[in-house]
């Protein structure tokens, strides 16, 4: 098989959100290092303000740090007005990141071939299944 | 090797507070300087416990402390454990009177406990001085009352605090990552100005401040990032090489994971521009960072580099910000989209005619409790499948508790005189505070390091 997938974000990246005052930051962190490039050739920060585009975001940057295959997305005044004065249950934008994780991108579905094979969860999924196969 | 070991007993003043006795127990088999760590103040946590010393004098000190500290006190002091924590909040004095208190309830011997003070700035800054140095902001420029204004101090008095010899250390405000860098500046002798060092150990505290979210904590996802054992999960522990390369672990027969992708998580968590995180210490630098996993649950971080300190300190203003109402009823059974929408256009045009110009917010609960946003296009697209069973919130932000009644009773009215089988509603008024920021010189603050028992 050949050609291009359309997958969510969630697949191949996993991601965590943080905030200070009204400004957003989501790490989106790729599940592989293969991963990077597709991800920082369609996921611009141009991209992410359209995802989070009825948020109104002021700015929007990416940061890229290629050494742990992650990329810092940055969201001003997204937060209505932060913790201290959004009248919404979520003031810190924390499920934020699943937003992001929502999205969906395109990539070569080779990639995705080897998913299982590659994937870095190792310790951690091989630990809890054998918990669970011994409970 | 000449390893120091640093745990983390708590990442927030809600956290486990048995967390730290499995952390404890790890640090006593470790050979080498040993220290604990309990984060517990958040940015409003401080206005909170302003407003409690003010209307209880002897406390505003973290409530928690007794929680934290009182499983692991006696065994931290028999192994040679030191404690460091910012539970002092707004009393860090009356925090250290406190565990001297409980040390002797607990039979541990006599304590050498330190108090760092300085970071409350309103005697030396006038409204008008903290208006003048707001950055991001002009929420200070109207001269509202100022409830607390803290600044960030960094790790200089902890270090002092610790070459006199303190076993515990009691501060109010100072950078969280300072908790860590301190003891580790005291016990490697770096030198303040040995800036990729200074980073390293800055570093090694951003990953242990928030505690388990850096051992699986606000990590798990079922079938995807699976965590074993989340109900025992361990806390974090950093060994330190004097020359500021860290093993990230956690304690031995706890649950949790510790491995690259916890790591990253956390190594990002609210940081802005990753080359640039500003502390009172040092500027990290985090764009040459390397993970590498040695084995189960442990993660090696090295690469850290460090620019010079900003010029400022950063201090957070908080002032009142009014009081937030909140009110919920459900609504459940065939048509209870149709019966919660109407609730919602009731609430709200009583809520117009008495209480115009208030922000006032609904949420329907089961169709979207987090997610709704700005133009209301996700809800929107939710409402098209609706479920049975909504639970309605409403919000508003009155000036005071009095006005916010307005909303509390209107959804209250809503029992009798709402749509049909409205059921279980809760309401409550929660004052608020908001908060500024402000970038304050240097010389204008003095950190000051006492002794319990000893005048300041």
């Amino acid at each position: 098989m050949s050609g291009q997938i359309e997958v969510p974000l969630y697949r191949i990246a996993h991601a965590r959100s943080g905030d200070k005052g009204n400004r957003l930051n989501i790490t989106l962190i790729c599940n592989a290092p293969r991963f990077y490039p597709p991800v920082a050739e369609t996921t611009t920060a141009q991209c992410v303000a359209e995802i989070f585009a009825s948020r109104r975001p002021t700015r929007v940057v990416r940061y890229d740090l290629p050494r742990l295959f992650a990329f810092n997305f940055v969201l001003d005044d997204v937060l209505e007005g932060g913790v201290n004065s959004s009248l919404g249950l979520d003031g810190h934008g924390k499920s934020l990141s699943f937003v992001l994780l929502a999205a969906t991108i395109r990539i070569d579905r080779a990639l995705l071939q080897t998913d299982t094979a590659a994937l870095p969860v190792t310790t951690a999924a091989l630990r809890a299944n054998n918990q669970t196969q011994r409970q | 090797m000449n390893r120091t070991f640093i745990g983390c007993g708590a990442g927030f003043a809600g956290d486990r507070t048995d967390a730290a006795i499995p952390v404890v127990r790890a640090l006593s088999e470790c050979d080498g300087a040993r220290y604990l760590i309990f984060e517990t103040l958040a940015e409003r946590t401080l206005a909170l416990a302003q407003v409690e010393r003010r209307n209880h004098n002897g406390l505003g000190y973290n409530p928690a402390l007794d929680r934290f500290i009182r499983p692991v006190l006696r065994d931290c002091v028999a192994a040679g454990i030191k404690i460091i924590s910012n539970f002092g909040a707004a009393n860090p004095r009356a925090a250290a009177k406190r565990i001297v208190a409980l040390a002797s309830e607990l039979h541990c011997p006599p304590l050498r406990i330190a108090i760092v003070e300085g970071d409350d700035i309103t005697d030396r800054l006038s409204p008008a001085d903290l208006a003048e140095r707001e950055v991001g902001g002009h929420l200070l420029a109207a001269r509202p009352e100022i409830i607390a204004a803290n600044v960030y101090l960094g790790a200089e008095p902890i270090v002092r605090a610790l070459a006199e010899g303190a076993d515990i250390v009691v501060t109010g405000r100072v950078a969280d990552p300072s908790l860590v860098l301190a003891p580790l500046v005291h016990s490697f002798g770096w030198r303040l100005d040995d800036l990729d060092r200074l980073a390293a150990g800055t570093m090694a505290g951003h990953l242990l401040e928030c505690g388990s979210q850096v051992t699986g904590g606000y990590y798990a996802d079922p079938g995807v990032k699976d965590v074993p054992d989340m109900a025992d999960l361990g806390y974090p522990i950093a060994a330190v090489d004097p020359d500021g390369t860290f093993v990230i672990t956690k304690p031995a027969g706890t649950g949790g994971l510790v491995d690259r992708r916890t790591v990253t998580e956390q190594l990002l968590y609210e940081i802005h521009d990753p080359a640039a995180y500003l502390t009172p210490d040092v500027v990290l630098d985090l764009t040459a960072v390397d993970l590498d996993e040695l084995g189960e649950d442990r993660v090696r971080v090295r690469g850290a580099r460090g620019h010079p300190r900003p010029e400022t300190l950063k201090a957070t203003v908080c002032i009142g910000g009014g009081c937030l109402a909140e009110a919920e009823i459900s609504y459940a059974g065939p048509n209870a989209a149709a019966r919660a929408r109407l609730a919602i256009d009731i609430v709200k045009a009583r809520i117009a005619r008495q209480a115009p110009g208030i922000a006032l917010r609904a949420d329907a609960i089961g169709v979207m409790s987090v997610q709704a946003d700005g133009d209301g296009a996700a809800a929107a697209q939710a409402w098209c499948h609706p479920p049975s069973d909504i639970r309605v919130r409403f919000a508003g932000q009155f000036p005071d508790a009095g006005s916010a009644e307005i909303l509390l009773s209107e959804v209250e009215a809503l029992y009798c005189a709402g749509p049909a089988g409205g059921a279980g509603l809760r309401r409550h008024a929660t004052p608020r505070l908001i908060s500024a920021s402000c970038l304050i010189e240097r010389d204008l603050v003095t950190p000051i390091v006492s002794f319990v028992g000893a005048a300041p």
